[in-house]
């Protein structure tokens, strides 16, 4: 019995995709800077593969960027928006940004002056805060569309409406690692900046990633080397694993609103029954489906410890995370659980249950089963 | 640069009859250290131990690799060849440039051995001549016979060797000479160089570590299985055991003090040691603790947890401070591990207040909470083998 429900931190490559993957290694494997037809064969092969990324985000294919992954993407881009900063320039992102994101703005507290954006209860910024602390200096403004541990979606469209009110030529970026694939994103709604995402987060391989830029947005290079993708991310092509993520793509976009459904109904199906089921307990994901992503859902448990949990529930086959660790130095320290402002009775027993493809209903009944045995047998030796 | 060591061994020489012994076992556990290169010979002659290699790219490591072999107090990385004046006068020159651009040199000497007097240059003559290319050759050294900053040695005997840097080796005693023991070893600092120091005497080990999965992570005992290999480099292989002691400490938490849950458990994993140690035909027990550094380190509490068993237990760290066993375990490469974050013990079981102070008739009466044979059974039976 394997029941993997760890797809925030990655997924299992689809099959279809591993196909490509080993045809590309074995029959295209020639670089796409040659000029001889086996460069040629391959170019075509990426180009597709642009395509077929591009259409999740309704872009250009000429505004897609391939890099090697979502940390490299979020650094390019803020790297890039940020070339030009001076003294009196000043910078806004959140309080439970991903540390591919925040930890680049911590290193910019050097140069610049930064605002984080509080969230309340339910992970979602103050858009109040936001227009005050946008002014004529603001040169960006960077907010993750779907968070990573509990799933809140922001409203970047009036994100994007309240910075451009105060300053049009306030960049944004928008990490969007956990929802692309798995919430429609419109580059023509959304007017922003640069988008990344990631492969691996939609049954892709690892390895490689993606940023949108929208025509006309320059960056400040950071990255140096050959012409490869506009110079934006030098380097020969990991040829193999852009295919794939482009035929992970296909697989999404084919049956998007079917896969989406499915995996709220699983989300609110899980939430139900564990509430039903399990005394104590606290969802802190958001269920409707404005506000909270489909494959997401953020639970704590009164009086136990998130990490033994995982490893009770590993035991019996099942694949959780958690975001704190049980450590007899330090108690647990959770940014992004902190921010919320979680009670501290459920801090330590945080689990976050993420679905994806391979997941159905029929492992429902197991797994909240387990969750309730594997509870009550942690809660009683704790409280001897 | 060099195609030959000469390894010699201090203690070994107080040990009288038993001296061949020591040697043979010696020898055969720098054999064991270099299997992993080609074209190595290990042989005695003339009363020292060589390592000779045909690859003299190899010698960087064979030296790194013989550095932990116990019982090796210094090695002399050498140059061996043919008793012939004009080769001496050639790779003599050719050691000190090398030495020059190791280190800054400002004087030298040149001592010279002739073992084999039919070797037609008396030693002082030899040493004048080759003083003098050196100087020719290198205008900005002279020489001091009292305190050069380098002594390049020319010692002739069956063949010729050439060698002037000293390197300390690990000391001790040549592992197997003086029985077994078995290390309590946890993820932490002090038990590896526990482990080391007794295992540097001669002694064998094996290792025991306790953990309470699922209240501690696999990835623990990983961390105490990389522990294990960075320690064979010294102790050679060896057995690591573990229990899970998950069982004893649900028992503790529901039936006794929650300040007594230390001396408790530690109670209890000594039990399980001896037993272990017992039905190994091991004699006695390692631990690395150190005089006053937590509760369970108390001359008190160590008082009442030695007092659950009769072996004896070695405490090599014991009036060390905390530094002293760090220095120690950055020296043989284990600090980086040990500060993993992966703990053996969750803290879910660690007393807020622990005894400083335990009084033995108190804890015994707390025990009468427990069966404690049945515990120790049903614990015993996770044993496994990492």
């Amino acid at each position: 019995m394997e029941i993997y429900l760890d797809n925030s931190s990655t997924t299992k490559v689809r099959k279809e995709v591993l196909n490509e993957i080993i045809d590309i290694n074995e029959n295209y494997y020639g670089n796409p800077s040659s000029i001889h037809r086996k460069g040629l064969e391959i170019e075509k092969k990426i180009t597709q593969a642009r395509k077929s990324v591009a259409k999740i985000l309704n872009a250009k294919q000429e505004e897609i960027y391939f890099t090697a992954g979502g940390t490299e993407s979020n650094n390019i881009a803020i790297y890039g928006l940020l070339g030009n900063l001076n003294d009196n320039n000043n910078i806004i992102t959140t309080k439970i940004e991903h540390p591919s994101v925040y930890n680049i703005f911590k290193y910019f507290e050097k140069k610049v002056n930064v605002k984080y954006l509080n969230t309340d209860e339910q992970g979602k910024i103050n858009l109040d805060e936001l227009l005050s602390f946008v002014d004529e200096n603001t040169s960006l403004v960077s907010i993750m569309l779907v968070n990573n541990e509990i799933g809140t979606i922001q409203d970047i469209n009036k994100v994007v409406e309240l910075v451009k009110s105060k300053n049009k030529k306030t960049k944004i970026h928008v990490d969007a690692i956990q929802a692309y694939g798995k919430i429609k994103i419109d580059v023509n709604k959304t007017m922003v900046d640069t988008i990344s995402f990631s492969s691996h987060k939609i049954h892709g391989p690892k390895g490689v990633g993606g940023l949108y830029i929208r025509h006309n947005t320059k960056l400040t290079p950071s990255i140096f080397g050959g012409n490869q993708e506009k110079g934006v991310r030098p380097g020969t092509e990991n040829t193999p694993n852009i295919v794939g993520f482009g035929k992970a793509c296909e697989l999404v976009y084919e049956n998007f609103e079917e896969e989406q459904k499915k995996l709220y109904d699983l989300k609110q199906e899980y939430a139900k029954r564990l509430i039903d089921e399990i005394e104590n307990i606290k969802i802190n994901s958001c269920l409707n489906e404005i506000d909270g992503a489909p494959h997401i859902l953020n639970v704590s448990f009164k009086n136990i410890r998130g990490e033994v949990l995982v490893h009770y529930l590993e035991n019996l086959g099942i694949y959780v995370s958690t975001g704190s660790a049980c450590s007899s130095k330090a108690k647990t320290d959770n940014r992004i659980l902190s921010a919320i402002n979680l009670n501290p009775d459920y801090l330590d027993g945080t689990i976050r249950i993420s679905l994806g493809y391979f997941n159905s209903f029929d492992e429902i009944e197991y797994v909240v089963k387990s969750i309730k045995k594997s509870v009550e047998e942690i809660r009683n030796i704790m409280k001897m | 640069m060099y195609n030959i060591v000469a390894v010699s061994f201090g203690e070994i020489f107080l040990k009288g009859k038993n001296r061949g012994t020591f040697e043979s076992k010696l020898i055969e556990k720098i054999r064991f250290a270099l299997k992993e290169f080609k074209d190595v010979k290990v042989y005695k002659e003339l009363g020292k131990v060589y390592i000779e290699t045909m690859h003299e790219e190899d010698m960087e490591n064979i030296i790194e690799k013989t550095k932990k072999v116990f019982g090796i107090v210094t090695l002399i990385p050498s140059i061996k060849i043919e008793k012939n004046e004009e080769i001496i006068i050639e790779k003599v020159m050719e050691l000190f440039k090398y030495l020059l651009q190791k280190q800054n040199i400002k004087t030298f000497k040149i001592k010279t051995k002739r073992g084999d007097k039919k070797f037609p240059i008396r030693s002082m003559e030899l040493s004048a001549l080759l003083g003098e290319k050196i100087l020719n050759e290198f205008k900005e050294v002279t020489v001091d016979i009292h305190n050069p900053d380098v002594e390049v040695e020319v010692d002739i005997k069956v063949s010729c060797y050439i060698s002037s840097e000293r390197i300390k080796g690990a000391g001790g005693l040549p592992l197997g000479t003086s029985g077994r023991a078995l290390l309590l070893l946890s993820g932490g600092i002090d038990s590896p160089v526990a482990g080391y120091m007794i295992a540097r005497r001669g002694v064998e080990i094996d290792a025991l570590y306790f953990h309470t999965y699922p209240f501690t992570s696999e990835r623990a005992n990983e961390k105490v299985k990389h522990l294990k290999e960075i320690l064979e480099d010294y102790c050679g292989k060896f057995k690591l055991y573990a229990i899970n002691i998950l069982e004893i400490h649900k028992a503790i938490k529901q039936h006794c003090k929650e300040e007594e849950t230390t001396i408790l458990a530690r109670r209890f994993m000594m039990r399980l040691a001896e037993k272990l140690a017992n039905e190994q035909g091991i004699e006695m027990l390692i631990t690395g603790e150190s005089l006053g550094q937590v509760a369970s380190q108390t001359m008190k509490s160590m008082v009442v947890i030695e007092n659950s068993i009769d072996m004896p237990i070695l405490k090599p760290v014991i009036g060390m401070d905390k530094t002293e066993i760090m220095e120690i375990a950055r020296k043989i490469g284990t600090y980086d591990t040990s500060i993993e974050p992966f703990d053996d013990c969750c803290s879910v079981f660690a007393p807020n207040h622990p005894l400083i102070k335990p009084k033995l008739e108190s804890i015994l009466k707390s025990e009468g909470n427990l069966d404690i044979d049945e515990l120790i059974e049903k614990v015993y039976s996770t044993l496994e083998i990492l």
